[in-house]
């Protein structure tokens, strides 16, 4: 059936594109879109060819490219053919090699050659797949020191233009997004224990709203920014807890025993996160509202920790720990794991494919390393502290 | 069929010289993007921090005996890590139950607690490398409550004590190897003793 159609499309793709072109007068974009049924782990990048393009124009689009699913190929092998020069500003081309189709024709002015770069790979993104691109999207994370203390950053979201957020000299931990705003909730023990604070970035004020006896950590904001899951022991074991986006209205959600890393669902009506039921490690969800917890099955794996559910409402990301940590995705139904790279931590990118986690080095140290799951291509961002972890992709 | 494959090249050669010349005449779109501006804002320092109480009450402890007190009952407190330090308790892998040889220990941290009625205890829960971040902030803070627990069916009072996780953060043997992995699985006590005047 697939057979029969594809060949429809090579008989009629031609003769459909003469039409076009003849109709219009020039060769606008034909929206003919073959896609791929996407397969984590198992789809093959869409090979393109780079030229005109030097330094770090040429470095930008390679890796943002890279870790979307394309790869380079020569202009003789590749599916489309991206040209242009960054002399001055960036500006560049995108043509079908067999449709000879031209997709995008643009110049970037008005900032650095990076960012020129960023939008033109934001582009070409949009032009070949017709999705939104990741390249000018940003991250936070952890940057631990040698003593064990550390700061939270935030940068783009390959690691370029870091900045320090916290200059506490203490253990920080689990840095998360509020949706759409430059604003952080995470966990720092400047005073003592583990407490939770909110952080505004543009005007620098930042206040406690959980600073409970015992565990306050692993915040995590809810889709439309009103309320914050996260993990307190205040009533004797650490669980599931939920309040209002400046720590109001508090709510216990569970009754498991150790529970850790809450995420919330793109709808907003479910909390996962890792728990211990009758010893066994596995994840759960609970309703957003309050209401029973129900397993979520990781099959094949063991020691489910750290969901992170895609943005898409189509996977949960999470680690496995057999001998080693490993990436893994399983839909959000439960049900098969399909195993990806060693890693620890994952955080969907808004494009619901690429994930940024923790890599652990030969030295135990960790480095932040992007992950685009369908083709299980992997490359490392740049790093700040030798001992980089926990990374949230705003989104 | 076989008049669509004669054909096929010459349509394709035809679209192909359209779409070219097509492009030369198509003018190039300009994006003019705005100058980047820092995330973070020129006035972020906070070195110091508000010391805000927590916005909610604690649970009432009638109703639940093993809740936390909250932490301004363990302000005003100075911290000894010395006196109970021979009496930490170590705990098997992946697991949060007090084994049967750490009870002579922790009947040394009560013992010390009930000589010293002004005395209150925190208990340091920590965990070896191998499990992730926030799982082992929660195990290690299951480990401070275990013990805890422990203490009060000893008799401690658990208003008296207070639990702190580090995870992972704290290893006191920074090797990667069992020997290192058990003595980095453990809970410490800290007497608190209340400050002069206080």
């Amino acid at each position: 059936m697939k057979n029969i159609h594809l060949q429809l499309i090579n008989i009629f793709l031609p003769v459909f594109l003469l039409a076009a072109a003849v109709a219009r007068g020039q060769n606008e974009q034909n929206e003919i879109v073959i896609q791929p049924t996407i397969r984590m782990g198992m789809t093959p990048p869409i090979p393109v060819s780079l030229d005109g393009f030097t330094g770090e124009a040429a470095d930008v689009l390679k890796f943002d490219l890279y870790v979307q699913g394309f790869s380079f190929v020569s202009p003789d092998a590749a599916q489309y053919l991206i040209s242009g020069s960054n002399a001055g500003n960036v500006q560049g081309r995108v043509t079908d090699r067999f449709s000879k189709n031209s997709l995008l024709a643009r110049s970037y002015t008005g900032a650095s050659i990076r960012r020129e770069a960023h939008a033109f790979a934001d582009d070409i993104v949009m032009a070949i797949r017709h999705e939104k691109g990741i390249a000018l999207t940003k991250i936070a994370f952890k940057a631990e020191q040698p003593d064990g203390n550390g700061e939270i950053y935030v940068a783009d979201f390959d690691g370029h233009n870091p900045q320090a957020v916290t200059h506490d000299g203490a253990i920080v931990a689990a840095p998360a997004w509020v949706p759409d705003r430059l604003a952080l909730y995470y966990t720092s023990y400047k005073l003592g224990n583990p407490d939770i604070f909110y952080h505004d970035l543009t005007t620098g004020q930042r206040r406690a709203i959980a600073r409970y006896g015992g565990l306050n950590t692993s915040a995590a904001v809810s889709p439309d920014g009103t309320k914050v899951a996260m993990i307190l022991s205040k009533g004797g074991s650490p669980n599931v807890y939920v309040c209002n986006a400046d720590g109001s209205g508090l709510k216990k959600m569970t009754a498991t025993s150790e529970d850790s890393a809450p995420c919330w669902s793109p709808d907003g009506q479910w909390i996962c996160f890792a728990t211990k039921i009758n010893s066994r490690r596995l994840l759960a969800k609970v309703p957003a509202g309050g209401g029973e917890v129900q397993i979520v099955k990781t099959v094949g794996v063991s020691n489910p920790t750290e969901p992170d559910w895609s943005p898409d409402n189509k996977w949960i990301a999470f680690t496995s720990q057999a001998r080693e940590f490993d990436i893994c995705v399983v839909p959000i139904a439960g049900g098969d794991v399909t195993l990806l790279v060693p890693g620890e931590d994952p955080s969907w990118a808004p494009n619901s494919r690429t994930l940024i986690y923790a890599r652990r080095t030969a030295s135990y140290r960790y480095v932040l390393s992007l992950l685009d799951a369908p083709t299980k291509q992997v490359k490392d961002v740049a790093r700040v502290s030798g001992n980089d972890s926990q990374p949230a992709w705003a989104r | 069929m076989k008049t669509t494959k004669l054909i096929y090249p010459l349509v394709l050669a035809l679209a192909a010289t359209l779409a070219t010349t097509g492009c030369k005449h198509k003018p190039v779109g300009v994006t003019q993007l705005p100058g980047q501006r820092p995330m973070v804002g020129e006035n972020n320092n906070p070195t110091t921090l508000p010391n805000t109480p927590p916005i909610n009450p604690n649970e009432n402890p009638n109703v639940n005996p093993m809740a936390l007190p909250p932490p301004e009952e363990f302000d005003n407190m100075l911290a000894d890590r010395a006196v109970l330090a021979a009496y930490t308790i170590h705990f098997a892998y992946d697991r949060s139950d007090i084994r049967s040889s750490e009870k002579a220990n922790l009947a040394s941290v009560a013992q010390a607690l009930s000589s010293d009625p002004n005395t209150k205890l925190l208990v340091e829960g920590n965990c070896d490398e191998r499990g992730t971040e926030e799982y082992n902030r929660s195990l290690g803070e299951r480990r401070a409550l275990a013990a805890r627990e422990a203490l009060a069916k000893l008799g401690v009072d658990p208003m008296r004590v207070e639990t702190r996780s580090f995870g992972k953060d704290k290893p006191v043997d920074p090797g990667h190897d069992e020997s290192a992995w058990a003595k980095n699985r453990r809970d410490d006590f800290v007497l608190l003793h209340p400050k002069a005047g206080m």
